[in-house]
């Protein structure tokens, strides 16, 4: 949450103009134990940052910090890049609704509210970027939004864009126990698939006239906006996220994949421990979840903590997820620390939750490691990441703070308490003086 | 806290158990830190037990070791812990309605339901807890309704639920607020739900008079027997509230009918701290990593440290999730309380003896002391670091749990 300081009254005039000028003046965190995860660990070392981006990351006594730089001491702190969890669903936001089992003209973007409390407790777990999307009661259930905790007032705001403005995303999809119903969903595995394939082709079909056209207007087909987004699916420009469980159900989609050359992403993959050498033979990277207990569902009879180690092993991309409200946005590390315990390595499970998840969302250019020229999200914790005792103290977003352990607001939303569960009057700067 | 060599030995030291020595009685633990809980913790000690209970502890080598004797070893050893509140064995894993038994629906006042007659010993999730250390749990009709039927306390072994038992009848389990109200049936406000419950005790009392006098004629109400042990004191109330004035519903409840109350969930407990204490009613917390939504929506991480710190008894329960997933485990859950300002012997306390002085047991199991159960949790590091294992579960001197989880 935001906390008023003179720094910040001076950013409010310029923070609509323009993100990347959210933060004029040079910080360094010096001191602090760095985990630049795309690189060794530094014992003692310093990060730089301006204008929302990463000048420097280095030993101490490397770093040169430009006139005028703001220099805060994080001796005794853990600084790493900011969290980035792959599937969330904070913000409440639907996409399809019943009428059909496939609806990829809708997205999560037009649904989210960005005053839910969530937000907060997220940013008090160290999240700073998240995938969010609708559920899973669809074949495909919609567009998904990459977005920023930022305190910023819309979601506009909030969603990273590609180089051309447009808000990132992915596709949503599901196979499984939770997309069967009554008609028009599918009742069984084999009508899933057939219901999929049919609208992959018809996406296939719709591009084709769009590349026979040639640019010539008269000549192109009647818009479609979900085919629209199918076609850029199968361009490769929009992943899917595709919920699957179990190992037969895992296979389907990596057959689907194949046979329409769409890039997906697994994700909960509770068997994935069964099927790891097929999965690391086709490269397509999983997201998981770790649930403290088995069952729950049909279909996640046999998740365990151990896919993790597994998978990393077999040469598999791994990141990790919250499901958020499944899993505690606030207690993110939990998962890999989880994953740890079962035999996955230690370097691997930061890396999961950081980097790697950031490539799941084309975004490992730009977040996911301290390293230059990346964007300025990073979190301060007062011990080892992996500790259930460690505590996120700060967590940055391009640059600016977003949650302050030390602020008492802040405090609310990371442990709980009277309010911590309401939404948050999220008018930040000036007048903050005037909530409520 | 331990080195990796010292953890794949103690590993391998498990591993090499005899077939015999799983059902063996008799049994010698070496801890590297013994955590008596009723005492103070001991370096370097030799538990004893012989015939399923604790002969003998101490340092090792003060300890005569009987020859022949069954052995295990770990790094920090504790009792076997002790969940004050779950529905796993009534609630099975798969979640399908065949194996969900913990709340009918049929109607909102049910004490005469048994939690006995609906006990899966061999569910799965009885053994999953166990293997994280859990060795006696407190289980039974669940929240959800005003009152759902009766709880019972297990030891997590056994092929029946006679082998299973400890105390077939321990509570008698109800809701106020959210879960309990129905909406569309009775009860569909707080104020019916309450009324409803006093007409119930109300019945009961009548009946308790009769049942005392004897009189002819006198017809048994398997119902209103449930209701007379509770109004006799035999039985406690467990409620489960989470709102504040539901809790002091619940409170106000247990007085006018001096009423053995033990508060369940209490999310908003931290708002009535004193209230609480001066009933000196004991609370069984929700799990600290309950989900902060609808009448938990207040809930905090360190309401287990606050209650504790002022005295009041609590447990830390493991409660009822209805998905995913299944079961919580109440070793991850006082570890969340420990990294929230509870101190960390204390959080260990409210899921070992803590809970067995709150379910009456505590003559039996809760912590490590001669002539209590041989129940223990092995671990190779601290036990609430998300990154140590529990290496083995021992239930009354028999090694019931090898697999490092």
């Amino acid at each position: 949450m935001f906390r008023p300081s003179p720094l910040h009254f001076a950013l409010a005039l310029c923070v609509l103009a323009s993100p990347a000028l959210a933060q004029e003046t040079p910080i360094a965190f010096s001191g602090a134990r760095l985990l630049p995860i795309n690189g060794a660990e530094i014992a003692s070392g310093t990060l730089l940052v301006q204008g929302g981006k990463i000048l420097a990351v280095g030993p101490v006594d490397q770093v040169s910090l430009p006139a005028g730089t703001t220099v805060i001491d994080a001796s005794g702190k853990v600084l790493m890049p900011g969290l980035v969890d792959t599937h969330s669903h904070l913000g409440g936001g639907g996409a399809a609704d019943r009428s059909a089992p496939i609806q990829p003209d809708v997205s999560v973007f037009d649904a989210i509210d960005v005053r839910d409390a969530g937000f907060q407790r997220a940013q008090a777990g160290g999240i700073t970027t998240a995938n969010v999307m609708p559920g899973s009661g669809h074949l495909m259930s919609g567009q998904t939004a990459y977005i920023k905790f930022r305190d910023k007032n819309t979601i506009e705001e909030w969603v990273i864009r590609d180089e051309a403005g447009k808000p990132m995303g992915g596709m949503k999809m599901a196979n499984g126990t939770n997309s069967r119903r009554a008609a028009p969903f599918p009742g069984t595995r084999g009508k899933s698939a057939a219901l999929v394939r049919e609208q992959y082709i018809k996406a296939q079909a719709y591009r084709d006239k769009i590349e026979r056209a040639a640019g010539d207007p008269e000549k192109m087909p009647e818009r479609d906006l979900g085919m629209e987004a199918l076609v850029e699916v199968l361009a490769g420009t929009r992943i899917v996220h595709h919920h699957t469980h179990r190992h037969d159900d895992i296979i389907t989609v990596l057959r689907l994949s194949k046979e329409f050359g769409f890039r997906v992403v697994l994700h909960h993959v509770s068997e994935a421990w069964k099927v790891t050498a097929e999965i690391a033979a086709a490269g397509v990277p999983c997201s998981l979840i770790l649930i403290d207990s088995p069952g729950g569902k049909l279909e996640a009879v046999d998740v365990g903590y151990k896919a993790g180690g597994m998978l990393e092993k077999a040469g598999a991309l791994v990141a990790f997820h919250t499901d958020d409200p499944i899993t505690d946005s606030r207690l993110f590390f939990r998962s890999a620390a989880l994953a740890v315990r079962a035999g996955m390595s230690r370097a691997g499970a930061l890396r999961a939750l950081t980097q790697n998840a950031a490539e799941m969302m084309d975004l490992g250019q730009r977040i996911g490691s301290l390293e230059v020229g990346k964007d300025a999200d990073f979190i301060l914790l007062d011990g080892d990441p992996l500790s259930v005792y460690s505590k996120v103290q700060e967590t940055w977003i391009d640059g600016v703070r977003v949650f302050d352990r030390s602020d008492p607001q802040d405090r609310l939303w990371a442990v709980g308490g009277l309010g911590a569960g309401q939404s948050r009057v999220l008018n930040v700067c000036c007048d903050r003086g005037e909530e409520n | 806290m331990l080195n990796t060599n010292l953890k794949r030995v103690l590993g391998l030291a498990l591993l090499a158990f005899t077939p015999s020595a799983l059902f063996a009685q008799d049994i010698a633990i070496h801890a590297g830190e013994l955590h008596t809980v009723s005492g103070t913790v001991i370096s370097n000690a030799v538990v004893l037990v012989q015939g399923g209970k604790i002969t003998a502890l101490g340092k090792a080598g003060e300890i005569q070791i009987p020859e022949g004797i069954a052995r295990a070893q770990a790094a920090v050893v504790t009792p076997g812990l002790v969940d004050a509140h779950t529905v796993v064995g009534i609630a099975g894993y798969l979640n399908q309605d065949g194996d969900q038994d913990q709340l009918e629906r049929s109607e909102a006042l049910q004490p005469e339901l048994r939690a006995i007659d609906a006990y899966n010993a061999r569910e799965r999730l009885v053994s999953w807890v166990r293997s994280f250390g859990v060795t006696t749990m407190h289980t039974g009709h669940g929240p959800g309704a005003v009152i759902s039927g009766q709880t019972m306390i297990v030891k997590t072994v056994g092929d029946t639920v006679d082998q299973a038992v400890m105390v077939p009848q321990a509570m008698i389990a109800g809701t106020l607020g959210g879960e309990s109200l129905w909406g569309d049936s009775k009860p569909g406000t707080r104020g019916k739900a309450a009324a409803m419950l006093r007409e119930l005790l109300v019945q009961g009392q009548t009946y308790s008079a009769k049942r005392e006098k004897g009189e002819d004629g006198f017809e048994t109400n398997l119902r209103l027997e449930a209701v007379a042990d509770l109004l006799q004191g035999k039985t406690p109330l467990l409620l489960t509230c989470n709102r504040h004035q539901d809790i002091a519903t619940a409170l106000r409840i247990a007085r006018e009918f001096k009423l053995r109350l033990v508060l369940d969930g209490a999310a908003d407990a931290h708002l009535l701290i004193d209230q609480i204490k001066a009933a000196g009613v004991p609370v069984v917390l929700h799990p600290s990593m309950r989900r902060a939504q609808g009448d938990a929506e207040n809930l905090s991480m360190e309401t287990a440290g606050r209650l504790d710190a002022a005295g009041i008894p609590i447990a830390i329960q493991s409660g009822f999730e209805s998905y995913v997933p299944k079961t919580r485990v109440i070793l991850f859950e006082a570890a969340i309380a420990a990294a929230h300002g509870m101190p960390r012997d204390r959080a260990l306390r409210s899921i070992t003896l803590g809970a067995a002085e709150l379910l009456g047991i505590a003559e039996r199991v809760g912590s490590i002391d001669v002539g209590k159960d041989g129940d223990f949790a092995l671990y190779d590091g601290d036990p609430f670091e998300y990154t140590s294992h529990c290496v083995g579960t021992i239930i009354d001197g028999k090694l019931v749990s090898t697999k490092e989880r």
